[in-house]
């Protein structure tokens, strides 16, 4: 015999489903004004520092198919790569945002401040990135990706550097399409699978 | 002084299957590539906080906050209530907790629900609220009807009430549903069997729970949740160089 290991499991996952957005985006839902403040409408606010971006881009299927119910939150630092509550953090940098796939056309719109590079346990700083969760109607459990930028330097980022297939590590990289405006589409299953994350 | 290290791996065995042909959607939706699996970093270890001034007084009452108080909504009344806590066993305090759910006929207030039950002109069907400092929490609420939904020929989800939790970093993101004990429908469902671990899915049945239902006012139902812990440990302090 050992002495028991009093360990508590973490609580099982289950589908956000198809009504996601009245938990999490009421307004979205057609219930604007439930509540005073709604959550994660945008992470930044007036006066931000550093370069305004917008991310456009959808969830697709292992059809090809956008989904129009997908939901996702992102989550960043500021442009120096501070996270709201850490010392030094720009104010005006909430780092949350929640955002929705269209229900008519299933493309989503993340506008946000470009995040600066973070440091890592290792040494090795993670080059600059957003940390994305898609949650939806037939995902069981949340997933877990990154938005990197084509226009930084992903070199030595420790995340990417761990990915075998060298063409897969594209799945993880915004395209530039104009002026502080990115692409970044999400593909859940297939040709072209996004790279997931345990993490 | 201990630190609070990496969060600990997800256990995967716990969870739901990603692609369970039975619930049809995730057929197309579940990814066929392994998830790339790395330590924890400042993406995941850090984390939105919310204050109180974001909360308003109502937003735990979901029987009075679509109505703003004016009037109650139309069902069996119940407190919804219970502790977070992270792996290690310790309270998840300050931690937003968000539910929404169907009405007590079984009909989502959302643009797409088309169901034929009524909506309930009296209720919205969400809440939120802040963990106190033992991570303890409650809502009232009218407990949420079955319902019908398009699957295999002829699927009912069993009663549910929809939860999403932050815990203190990114990385502990959760979204599950709570059911109730005694509802046979729970074994008939794919979305539940979906959890292939019988006692992870146990773990989401509140029980009744009467010494904390009021009398003449509501039943009550205990749902405690588990998030992901980290490692806290003296000995991954200095590790640059390695």
């Amino acid at each position: 015999m050992v002495q028991p290991l009093i360990y508590y499991p973490e609580t099982a996952s289950q589908t956000a489903g198809p009504y996601v957005h009245i938990g999490l985006m009421p307004t979205y839902a057609g219930n604007p004004n439930y509540y005073h403040e709604e959550i994660g409408t945008t992470p930044i606010a007036e006066g931000v520092k550093g370069t305004v971006i917008e991310i456009v881009g959808s969830v697709y299927d292992g059809t090809g198919w956008a989904l129009r119910d997908a939901m996702i939150e992102s989550w960043q630092p500021d442009a120096a790569g501070i996270f709201s509550g850490q010392e030094g953090a720009d104010p005006a940098v909430s780092g949350l945002c929640r955002f929705a796939a269209d229900a008519v056309t299933g493309e989503f719109t993340l506008r946000t401040v470009k995040p600066g590079a973070v440091p890592s346990r290792y040494g090795k700083a993670f080059a600059p990135h957003i940390a994305l969760w898609v949650v939806a109607r037939g995902i069981n459990v949340g997933l877990q990706t990154r938005i990197y930028f084509e226009d930084e330097d992903n070199t030595n980022d420790p995340l990417l550097a761990k990915i075998e297939q060298r063409p897969r590590v594209d799945t993880l990289i915004a395209k530039k399409i104009g002026e502080n405006k990115y692409r970044f589409d999400i593909r859940l299953q297939g040709e072209g699978e996004t790279v997931f994350l345990d993490i | 002084m201990i630190d609070q290290g990496p969060l600990i791996p997800r256990n995967r065995e716990m969870h739901p299957l990603a692609y369970y042909p039975d619930y049809k959607t995730s057929i197309a939706r579940s990814p066929n590539l392994p998830l790339l699996s790395m330590e924890s970093g400042p993406s995941e270890e850090t984390g939105p906080t919310f204050g109180h001034d974001k909360i308003g007084a109502l937003d735990n009452n979901l029987i009075l906050n679509w109505t703003k108080g004016a009037a109650p909504a139309v069902g069996e009344r119940i407190m919804m209530h219970g502790r977070v806590l992270d792996e290690n066993g310790r309270a998840v305090p300050n931690t937003l907790l968000e539910i929404w759910q169907a009405n007590a006929g079984g009909r989502y207030r959302h643009k797409k629900d088309g169901y034929l039950a009524p909506l309930d002109p009296n209720f919205g069907g969400c809440g939120r609220t802040l963990t106190d400092e033992n991570g303890y929490y409650q809502f009232l609420t009218v407990r949420p009807g079955a319902y019908p939904w398009p699957n295999r020929g002829n699927d009912w989800r069993p009663m549910h009430i929809h939860i999403s939790v932050y815990g203190h970093s990114f990385g502990q993101r959760l979204i599950t549903q709570m059911y109730f004990e005694g509802d046979p429908l729970i074994n008939l469902c794919p979305i539940a069997a979906t959890i292939r671990n019988r006692s992870q899915l146990d773990r989401l049945v509140a029980p009744l729970d009467m010494a904390h239902s009021r009398p003449l006012d509501f039943l009550a139902y205990k749902f405690d949740i588990v998030l992901r812990g980290r490692r806290q440990t003296m000995f991954e302090n200095k590790l640059e160089g390695m």
